[in-house]
């Protein structure tokens, strides 16, 4: 297995708090990675250094080799990276449409002048980003809820929008923050045969952080478990519900995970 | 068989028969010279309203500072008509005058766009204060163009005609520009900056693409403005003249092509027909202001617009997915 992303001795410091430190970890092409933690353990903030919306204090982020700290979120995401949000944040006023050609259109070769005059050039890229995601819609059975205002949709629907907006960018590596918040079990069990069609489908590379144990246990690969900013276990699902440090991160006290 | 209605040619088609009415209905003396003072005001300031709308209804800043780019907009081509080339011939002269205004405020706004990329809403609406400040109180200290007492003698060239071509230049760029790639960016910064960028939009360029369309607009009506009156000084470009074209923005609703020219059509109009109110006339469109505020936060046309005004394009699309609706009900029953 070749390895897709890596960071090594990543710190952020906010302040006097270490919201990460020192933390190395990487993640393999294919696989699925999860990160637990308890409440601020600094995974969100993770998933913030190496989207690039904050600069790292100190160490360094690898993307398929390359050294990605310091890039905009905007080269990042153009690099492969996408992610979704843990309280969804998608353009609401815009119709569903709007929403993934934002994110699909960041791969179109069309310059200012070319938009502001409408050049031949323009309209045939305005053409492509419509039919490529429109198609991406149909696949995800949002196809005629196209025009509508993504605001309006249901919670669960919006949720699913902000996943499809994220593969619009045609990624490697999608980063999941909490993609079951607010979904009940059954919704959850959907949820992650969705994303296990998802993770085939489109040959990707997911880490995925979340709260619900079963839908972790059953989808990761391996998972990394943050407490304080810090990584305090990792491995494959059974050997890291044995551990005792991440039982007691959890439960504050011996016992059992579910 | 083909709705004539919906035709991608009929647009260009009617523009271009507005351009000839525009010509012509001058020269027949049926437009006595106040008609056509109106005529051109309604135009320029469609002009400024739709171009301010861009930053402050589709890309949700708020920009004060508009009135900064109208006047270097104005000074400029009033500089080259009046004090650089007096005797060239107009028909020349003109065109090139009110293009080199907008250019140079549209390189004014490379560097209020530059600063707006670390500065939002509050502190960036002060940054366009001050931007509006500077251009004031500059201009009043530059003997070459009169001070404050300001630019005298400016030859009236601003006939009907190209009032309206301008306008639907502006309306037809900034259009273009709102449906495309850099446009849907804006709305993404307006909605929501952080996932804009993380979706792959350059915000940078987008504000830059929106800032610098903007005040070429901006500096584009301030020459057609200073060749209106005929006379420009500093204290016409206040903030008073900013807030005026705010006032049409939100009353003719953000982020609308068609509401930009329907709050610059209702002010323009009703300043002049409240006039005989005298004073009063003060208060009637501040009163409607408030009124709209409470019921109409967005404006008359907020967020939407005339499907005419819309890309062919994004036409079609919309008749496609409408098609589909109706078949998934269809199979659905």
């Amino acid at each position: 297995m070749s390895l897709l992303l890596e960071t090594r001795n990543l710190t952020r410091q906010f302040g006097g708090l270490c919201a990460i430190g020192d933390l190395s970890l990487s993640v393999n092409r294919r696989e699925i990675l999860g990160v637990i933690g308890p409440n601020g353990a600094g995974k969100t903030t993770l998933f913030n250094l190496l989207t690039g919306i904050y600069p790292p204090s100190s160490g360094e982020i690898l993307l398929d080799g390359r050294s990605i700290a310091g890039l905009r979120p905007s080269e990042i995401a153009r690099l492969g990276m996408a992610r979704t949000f843990q309280n969804i944040r998608l353009f609401r006023q815009l119709s569903v449409l709007e929403n993934v050609r934002i994110a699909y259109d960041s791969g179109l070769l069309c310059s200012p002048p070319d938009a502001l005059l409408q050049t031949p050039r323009s309209r045939l890229r305005e053409r492509e980003s419509i039919e490529a995601s429109l198609e991406l819609l149909e696949l995800f059975q949002l196809g005629s809820l196209a025009q509508d205002r993504a605001g309006d949709l249901s919670y669960g629907a919006q949720r699913r929008l902000e996943i499809v907006r994220a593969l619009a960018l045609k990624p490697t590596l999608l980063l999941l923050d909490e993609p079951a918040a607010g979904m009940n079990p059954s919704e959850a069990m959907q949820l992650t045969d969705f994303l296990r069609w998802v993770h085939g489908k489109f040959s990707l590379t997911i880490v995925l952080i979340e709260h619900h144990m079963q839908m972790v246990m059953a989808l990761c690969d391996r998972i990394e478990v943050l407490e304080f900013g810090v990584r305090i276990a990792g491995g494959k699902p059974d050997e890291v519900k044995a551990n005792p440090r991440v039982v007691k991160a959890y439960l504050g006290t011996e016992g059992e995970l579910p | 068989m083909t709705d004539w209605t919906k035709s991608r040619y009929l647009p260009p088609v009617v523009l271009f028969a507005g351009l000839i009415i525009t010509v012509i209905l001058p020269a027949t003396g049926l437009l006595n010279d106040y008609l056509q003072f109106v005529l051109v005001s309604v135009a320029i300031n469609a002009i400024l309203c739709v171009s301010l709308n861009l930053v402050n209804g589709w890309m949700g800043e708020f920009s004060v500072g508009h009135a900064g780019f109208m006047a270097l907009g104005a000074y400029a081509s009033a500089i080259l008509t009046v004090k650089l080339f007096p005797a060239a011939p107009d028909i020349l002269l003109f065109p090139i005058a009110v293009l080199i205004g907008g250019c140079v405020a549209g390189l004014a706004g490379i560097p209020v766009g530059i600063l707006s990329f670390k500065t939002r809403g509050d502190y960036l609406a002060i940054i366009t204060l001050a931007f509006l400040m500077i251009v004031k109180s500059g201009l009043e200290n530059i003997p070459y163009t009169g001070g404050p007492r300001g630019l005298l003698g400016i030859p009236r060239l601003t006939t009907v005609a190209w009032a309206y071509f301008w306008c639907v230049v502006a309306f037809w760029v900034i259009r273009n520009l709102v449906y495309s790639k850099y446009g849907r960016g804006i709305a993404a910064i307006r909605e929501d900056e952080i996932a804009a960028e993380a979706m792959g939009v350059n915000t940078r360029t987008a504000k830059l693409v929106a800032f610098v369309t903007s005040s070429f607009f901006a500096g584009v009506a301030g020459a057609l403005f200073a060749h209106q009156l005929q006379f420009i000084n500093p204290s016409s470009f206040d903030i008073l003249k900013s807030t005026e074209i705010l006032v049409m923005v939100y009353l003719g609703g953000v982020a609308s092509l068609g509401g930009s020219f329907l709050g610059a059509g209702v002010v323009t109009i009703l300043t002049q027909c409240l006039q005989p109110l005298g004073t009063w006339r003060m208060v009637v469109l501040p009163a409607l202001l408030v009124l709209l505020m409470l019921f109409r936060p967005a404006g008359i046309m907020g967020y939407r617009d005339w499907n005419w005004l819309k890309p062919h394009l994004s036409l079609k699309l919309r008749s496609k997915t409408e098609n589909k609706n109706e078949n998934g009900k269809e199979t659905v029953s």
